[in-house]
């Protein structure tokens, strides 16, 4: 059906896609080299940076944290001073400090959590300037990252010449970010965003016009139909893993994703990015097996995630019962798109980190409600560009860690031994979520007075979880019911969407760095072979057992008690 | 083969702790990303496709009555009508209920809805298509089902005083179906097929 056509077209074209970003970013010559060179070298010469110059793990990352932090301050002004910057024709005002601060993190972070209401509180200068400036820019710093790490494995561009314990070249951080956003981000963006165009997705700087609508004599007289550059931010914010839509509601937006074949577009889009960095995984590191384990990994997770999505939501809404047809869950959805699909991009967008949404999550049946908190928490199918995978690697790491123990080894990975400092390392990444999650929500749903909820009792919080874990995951996705444009929610979201951004980069880079540098082992018949069926079975029940450890409690006061309540309700109301 | 360069650093202070090249690459972006591509791409989707980059606009005797991607509030007996609305269809303000499945509030809404509906067409509540009683993710969803047009056929005809069959033909010719034939859902525009009534059968 509608669900297997576009989950398949998205992997036919992320393949070659992921082939042609092994070449972008391996060393030597690529094709793309002639149409983007010239363009390059000028920008280099600017940035007063030797693209050619290596940086080692320690350079790579202060490199990583000070771009973002001076883009950051930049962000943070425009959106403070917005109302009194050039192109504001439907004269909107400033934000508050606190919502302009929590704004530029979090689109700073890749995550486009949206405390505020798009068309209604950005100026076309925030919105088609800046916010568009940092979809493009973010992801690509991130799949930068997440280069460097592959290079890592491989012990570094300089591998051949360094002796043990030498520094490893793991590329250049300003080369590897300004190629991803010309040579991948941007072609693909245009391509989207004039094929969205097509299907009816606004693209024009005209102030918005008014028009009566025709039948008056109701409460509402006349509708403003806004516009703007709308495709070319809907276009970047899929392709990155961004999420923030021009519309509150995203692109359940009939403006923003018009009819079904604007969904597939977008569909595909969302997914794209994230599934070619796993081809080019094992392009970099030279060995398709590991494109392989990955993609066995990572696809039976998201199809046994969609499969009970899709389930979910062809149910109907509990609090429909007797009062309608028998029918899927419509609350909060769209009649051209309809169920599967809006369950189909609700499962992607929260494994991807990308947040946007074609229908209300706050809306869906309790059990698309766990899938979506599932995909947030692991974080690591698909996930977000270049993060993403980078998260995957992580429980790549800890599964050969904990296989190594059951079979008596030291663990290795790529012919590098794991050792005290990557563990403690990977300690740190295993604990970071639940310790930042959990006390967060804890301490909001202690004060009833912080929380502002638009729904009772288990669901009430599901929303505070809800928020944070996809503030951490950096996936932006909301339940939106949520009272959160308050300086409370505002700044704590802040620093979750920083820690969650940041040490979860570092500390794999870290570690890839320290591993690079380490002596080759040999391979014998006693090295845990990584690329079979057997090590794929047990990264699953790693990434499984982890998560399941970590949030189980949580789950139960949230979605899986509200299904347990909405259950025996619904066998009330049956018996009535 | 090793293409380490001459100049690879050692350290870090060296190479990255320098403002220079992270401040140019925020302004080129902005300049690359917030500039030209938004800029060449909104240049490009105006000339190729005006009508739809321009909010899909219907004009009818040479004014504006609306887009055909936003739902507009019916009432009336001789109208169809869309899908409830969390947003009272301004699409200044979009948004859905944001209620869950468990929240009572939603029960409350849609025993409403359903009464009203069950009263003005007199048929048993389950035969009641859902996208009626389910607000949207929007709240300007401009479709129905066909099921939720078939369901006012009888009601539409009869303030206009035209057969249902009359009707029920034109209800088809604005049934749009799987795009490409793949894609979506069976669905009717509602202000679009209002505007094909008002334009063939006026009210006298």
């Amino acid at each position: 059906m509608e669900v297997i056509l576009i989950f398949t077209l998205a992997l036919l074209l992320a393949w070659p896609l992921g082939h042609y970003m092994t070449g972008v970013f391996s060393a030597g010559p690529h094709w793309s080299d002639k149409v983007f060179m010239p363009l390059e070298n000028g920008i280099f010469k600017l940035l007063g940076v030797k693209s050619t110059q290596g940086m080692n793990w320690k350079s790579y990352g202060i490199a990583f944290l000070l771009s973002n932090l001076v883009l950051g301050i930049i962000a943070y002004l425009i959106l403070l001073f917005q109302h009194v910057l050039p192109l504001n024709p439907n004269g909107i005002e400033g934000l508050s400090w606190d919502l302009a601060l929590h704004t530029a993190v979090s689109f700073l972070t890749n995550t486009n959590q949206q405390h505020y209401s798009g068309q209604a509180q950005l100026t076309y200068l925030s919105q088609g300037f800046l916010i568009v400036t940092l979809q493009f820019v973010t992801p690509a710093m991130a799949l930068a990252v997440c280069v460097a790490v592959l290079r890592g494995i491989l012990g570094g561009r300089n591998a051949d010449d360094a002796g043990e314990g030498e520094e490893r070249d793991l590329g250049n951080y300003y080369q590897d970010t300004v190629r991803a956003v010309l040579r991948v981000m941007l072609p693909l963006a245009a391509v989207v965003a004039v094929a969205l165009s097509s299907q009816g997705v606004p693209a024009s700087y005209s102030a918005s016009p008014t028009v009566p609508v025709l039948e008056q004599g109701q409460s509402l007289t006349e509708q403003t139909i806004p516009l703007g550059p709308v495709s070319a931010m809907v276009a970047i914010k899929q392709l990155g893993t961004n999420g923030g839509g021009w519309f509150g509601p995203n692109s359940s937006n009939p403006q923003e994703n018009p009819t079904p074949v604007s969904n597939a577009i977008q569909t595909i889009a969302l997914v794209l990015v994230p599934m070619a960095v796993v081809f080019m995984a094992g392009g970099m590191v030279r060995r398709r097996g590991f494109t392989l384990l990955s993609l066995s990994v990572m696809g039976f997770l998201s199809l046994l995630f969609i499969a009970l999505a899709v389930y979910s939501e062809q149910q109907p809404n509990a609090a429909f019962t007797g009062l309608a047809q028998q029918a899927g869950n419509m609350e909060g959805k769209e009649v051209r798109l309809g169920t599967d699909v809006s369950a189909l991009w609700a499962t992607f967008t929260t494994q991807t980190s990308n947040g946007s949404v074609n229908a209300m999550h706050d809306s869906l049946n309790p059990l698309a409600g766990l899938v979506t908190r599932s995909g947030m928490l692991i974080n690591g199918i698909w996930g977000g560009i270049g993060c993403g995978f980078v998260n995957f690697l992580v429980y790549v790491w800890l599964a050969v860690f904990i296989a190594g123990l059951m079979i008596g080894r030291t663990p290795e990975f790529f012919g590098r031994k794991l050792e005290k400092r990557e563990i403690s390392w990977l300690g740190v990444l295993l604990v970071l979520p639940s310790a930042v999650i959990l006390t967060f929500t804890a301490i909001t749903v202690t004060f009833p007075s912080l929380t502002g909820n638009s729904n009772p009792g288990l669901h009430g919080i599901s929303q505070v979880f809800y928020e944070y874990t996809s503030a951490f995951a950096n996936n932006g996705s909301g339940f939106e019911g949520l009272g959160d444009n308050t300086p409370w929610w505002n700044l704590t979201c802040v620093v979750v969407l920083i820690l969650g951004r940041y040490l979860p980069l570092v500390i794999p880079l870290l570690i890839a760095g320290s591993l690079a540098k380490k002596r080759r082992v040999p391979t014998t018949a006693g090295t845990l072979p990584l690329f079979n069926p057997t090590f794929a079975v047990t990264l699953v029940t790693v990434i499984l057992v982890v998560n399941f450890l970590s949030f189980l409690p949580s789950m139960v006061l949230g979605p899986i008690g509200e299904a347990l309540e909405l259950s025996q309700q619904s066998a009330v109301l049956a018996g009535q | 083969m090793s293409i380490i360069q001459p100049g690879f650093s050692q350290n870090p202070a060296e190479s990255s702790a320098n403002l220079r090249p992270a401040l140019g690459l925020a302004l080129v972006m902005l300049a690359i990303c917030g500039g030209i591509y938004s800029a060449a791409v909104t240049g490009i989707s105006g000339a190729l496709f005006p009508q739809q980059a321009n909010g899909s606009l219907i004009s009818h005797n040479g004014k504006l009555v609306g887009s055909a991607l936003v739902a507009q509030p019916f009432s009336a007996e001789h109208y169809f009508h869309g899908r409830p609305s969390s947003a009272d269809n301004d699409p200044m303000a979009t948004g859905g209920s944001n209620l869950a499945p468990s929240n009572p509030e939603l029960r409350q809404r849609v025993a409403q809805t359903s009464a009203e509906l069950t009263a003005r067409y007199q048929v048993a509540a389950t035969e009641l298509p859902v996208d009626l009683l389910a607000s949207s993710g929007s709240g300007v969803d401009p479709h129905i089902s066909p099921a939720a047009a078939m369901l006012q056929l009888q009601r539409v005809a009869a303030a206009r005083g035209m057969s249902p069959a009359q009707l029920e033909q034109l209800v088809q010719q604005h049934t749009e179906l799987a795009q490409w034939g793949l894609f979506g859902q069976p669905r009717v525009n509602v202000l679009l097929l209002n505007l094909a009534l008002d334009a063939q059968h006026p009210l006298s």
